[in-house]
């Protein structure tokens, strides 16, 4: 329900916040207690989660069908930009905190415990001496092999890159208003992510299973999964975000004009391509 | 669904649904500012009582009311419930109901994300206040919430994790409706140079939200993960170091600190100018101080770590970085003083409030200048004197700039003049209050009282008996703050469109109670500006 005020447009009351919220908590106290072993705790989380997707679906739906009947002016249209980049730039600073721990782990402690830092060194772990990667001076005997870049992460690269440049073109195909090669290249766009997604799982299983890397790996199994898996699960949220978009653009939403959807999922695919790139760089070349 | 059809019979329903359930689907400003203003009321009553249950305990030496587990937690949940769910919400509330009415906008630019802000935060305090009652207790080593000791929480360690992380969501969207807000929402002809100051603090406020509130949902999801998952980054046998949680709690905790600083900064700018009767002194200066203390408050988060270990390098850089913010915030005292200077005032509630902020806050200012000398920080690092400092500013400075806000704005949002004599003496029983409470704890800090323990030496039992005594008259003193508030809101003295006599800008332009929608059509703002006031 909508309703424009003279040259503005206001929203009436919405139940889907407060149904969201309601999600969230579920979705929190299910987790919460199984973690501290309670049975029914993933059934609350399933719950949880099953009300945060129908929520997903009933808000972006009012959304689109407010934006669809011509509801939305520019002014609503620059709202939501403001709101998209800023949202983005909170992703950002909460990979930042991740990134901030590897360089801590890097620059600073593993160093200071491995001798830079003469007093810690011969306090703790006295004449022991490590080296990135490390699964740290408690677990010097401990055997793992470390992920190179070389060749999964280098092809996920590719791949990443490739797709930033198949949505811009879908992006030309949506202003020139051609929709077979709009609705192509987005569906290009969602294979290179799925195929992204597809070589990291690998990754991950042979990290795991065959090269004895998991989270358990000291702190650089801990950055390395937390980095890589906040990640993919970025990846995977995008990647739906693309389906339904290139759904949408099936449908004709979109105009030359006036397609800030579009542009919004846009905006987020170059960010998580953006953080590929740290990883890339910080993760597995700069071992 | 069609919104064309809701758009053509708008008019029919211009003010709320009917109904209690009007507070749960609402999308309006002003609603949702209510919403948010009694929430941190009935937060900042819960807090409270925590407060007076460890002062009670502190009035004598040796243990008497509580045992220490419970202590503990009472002091690790007063603080986050003051600074999550008091000081942050009652920033925006004030917010929500005066950026649209100060900019000229009917409403919030994001209207469902703002509901979805403010209904975050129930659930998260539900989550973090029942902790109280699982196996195990509450959380009870600080609210800095550092490892290891964090990692030894019962039951209620995941709960509180999530809880952290819903207060974060609620603060980062509210952020993003606020800075989407004022870029796009100003009346056309409003520039940024012209906007209120309340308005300038709040924008860098969000800023400073957006940039440190996913930090600190970063760091709680490492303990998570450290917790359950074997990850090693807070352990340093896995390689990792229980001061990095520190370094990254507090890359977001001092951002923090301004985030509950600078609306309060804002609130006054306001404030003074009406009771002066003169135009803010320096307002680009203003601005531009404001901005100053907000890239200062990323590049000095180490001061809080002084004794953890740190090479020199880093002691001098965060102690001179840290001393610097001293000069912007010297503009802004500098400027509130010389707007007061000449000026024709008069000394109604909130600028009573105003003044005992820019003087008592600017106390809490000079403990934190001497705080900032490393090498003394060895003796007060956490003890009293650390307490008093940031009582200081958050209390007699955030608090205080509060509730200075929630009576010069109440006769706007009730429509009705709040009592003055009862405004008057809630002022000065707390001002009175809040030093008896919060100085002493100076002179027991100095002598080496440490912080967040239930018992203490002997010779520190006077200034605490004293301390307790200005506590409770603190704490009983706000139970007329909430009567005046009722009173307010029941009736009184009608109060005019422009309820105080100096006040400038675009809210005091609406009728008082100001109607459901501010303003319906972009209101023409060239008679605000004419006046040379948009900003005073």
């Amino acid at each position: 329900m909508a309703a424009t005020h003279g040259g503005y447009y206001l929203p009436h009351g919405s139940h889907w916040p407060i149904t969201g919220s309601i999600a969230l908590f579920i979705l929190a106290v299910g987790t919460a207690s199984y973690f501290q072993g309670a049975g029914w705790g993933p059934w609350a989380m399933l719950l949880g989660f099953a009300i945060l997707i129908f929520m997903m679906f009933g808000w972006l739906g009012t959304v689109i069908s407010e934006s669809v009947a011509g509801a939305y002016n520019e002014q609503v249209d620059r709202s939501f930009r403001w709101g998209m980049s800023w949202f983005i730039f909170s992703e950002v600073m909460f990979f930042a905190a991740f990134f901030g721990a590897l360089y801590y782990a890097r620059v600073l402690s593993v160093p200071w415990l491995g001798g830079v830092d003469v007093e810690t060194n011969k306090l703790l772990w006295d004449g022991l001496s490590l080296n990135w990667p490390t699964a740290g001076p408690g677990h010097a005997d401990f055997e793992f092999e470390y992920m190179p870049a070389w060749p999964i992460p280098t092809i996920n690269t590719i791949l990443l890159l490739t797709s930033g440049v198949t949505i811009t073109i879908a992006h030309h195909a949506l202003k020139a208003a051609d929709r077979e090669k709009l609705v192509k290249w987005m569906w290009a766009t969602v294979g290179l992510g799925a195929t992204f997604l597809m070589f990291q799982a690998y990754e991950f299983y042979e990290a795991w299973h065959h090269m004895n890397l998991t989270m358990h790996t000291g702190v650089y199994g801990s950055t390395f999964f937390m980095l890589t898996g906040f990640h993919g699960f970025h990846v995977t949220i995008g990647t739906i975000m693309l389906i339904v978009i290139t759904l949408r653009c099936m449908k004709g939403h979109f105009t030359p004009e006036n397609h800030f959807g579009f542009e919004g999922v846009a905006w987020y695919w170059h960010f998580v391509d953006v953080v590929w790139l740290g990883l890339f760089i910080f993760v597995y070349v700069l071992i | 669904m069609s919104a064309v059809d809701h758009a053509a019979d708008a008019h029919h329903h211009e003010g709320p649904e009917p109904g209690l359930l009007r507070w749960v689907f609402t999308t309006n400003h002003k609603d949702i500012g209510t919403l948010y203003l009694l929430f941190s009321l009935m937060m900042f009553f819960i807090g409270g009582t925590m407060a007076l249950i460890i002062r009670a305990e502190l009035f004598q030496p040796g243990m008497q009311l509580v045992d220490p587990y419970f202590f503990n937690e009472m002091t690790t949940l007063h603080g986050l419930v003051m600074i999550f769910g008091a000081i942050m919400p009652g920033f925006v509330g004030l917010a929500n109901w005066q950026i649209p009415m100060m900019l000229g906008a009917p409403d919030m630019a994001l209207p469902r994300l703002n509901n979805w802000s403010f209904w975050l935060l129930p659930f998260a305090f539900t989550l973090l206040l029942s902790t109280l009652f699982m196996p195990g207790g509450g959380p009870a080593g600080g609210w800095t919430m550092y490892p290891p000791l964090m990692l030894e929480t019962g039951q209620a360690f995941p709960f509180i994790i999530f809880a952290v992380h819903l207060m974060g969501m609620s603060s980062i969207l509210g952020a993003i409706n606020i800075i989407a807000t004022i870029f796009n929402m100003r009346a056309p002809g409003m520039t940024l140079m012209m906007m209120p100051l309340f308005i300038w603090t709040w924008l860098i406020t969000a800023f400073l939200l957006i940039a440190a509130m996913p930090v600190l949902a970063g760091a709680v999801t490492m303990l998570l993960t450290d917790q359950y998952f074997g990850t090693h980054f807070f352990n340093a046998a896995g390689g990792g170091d229980p001061v990095m949680y520190q370094h990254i709690f507090w890359f977001f905790g001092h951002p923090e600190v301004y985030i509950m600083i600078l609306p309060a900064f804002g609130i006054v700018s306001q404030i003074i100018p009406t009771f002066a009767r003169k135009p803010l002194f320096g307002y680009a200066s203003m601005v531009y101080a404001t901005a100053s203390i907000a890239f200062l408050s990323f590049i000095v988060w180490a001061h809080h770590m002084f004794t953890v270990g740190m090479p020199l390098a880093g002691e001098l850089f965060f102690m001179y970085a840290t001393m610097l913010i001293a000069v912007p915030t010297g503009v802004k005292v500098f400027n509130w003083v010389a707007t007061m200077w000449e000026g024709s005032m008069t000394f109604e509630t909130p600028m009573l409030f105003a003044l005992a902020f820019v003087i008592l806050f600017s106390i809490g200012g000079f403990s934190g200048l001497m705080l900032a000398i490393a090498s003394v920080d060895f003796q007060y690092q956490d003890g009293y004197f650390v307490v008093a400092h940031f009582h200081y500013v958050l209390v007699t400075g955030a608090a205080f700039a509060i509730i200075a806000a929630a009576y010069y704005w109440l006769p706007k949002w009730t429509g009705n003049m709040y009592d003055e004599q009862l405004g008057k003496l809630h002022f000065w029983l707390s001002v009175a209050s809040v030093n008896v409470l919060y100085f002493p704890q100076h002179f027991v800090g100095l002598a080496g009282m440490p912080r967040r323990i239930p018992d203490y030496a002997v010779q520190f039992t006077e200034w605490n008996m004293v301390s307790t005594v200005g506590g409770f008259v603190f704490g009983f003193s706000q139970l007329i703050f909430l009567w005046i508030i009722i009173k307010a809101i029941r009736g009184g003295v009608k109060a005019d469109a422009r309820s105080w006599e100096g006040a400038h800008g675009m809210e005091w332009e609406i009728p008082s109670p100001a109607p459901y929608h501010s303003f319906q059509t972009p209101p023409d703002i060239s008679k605000v500006m004419a006046r040379g006031d948009a900003h005073s």
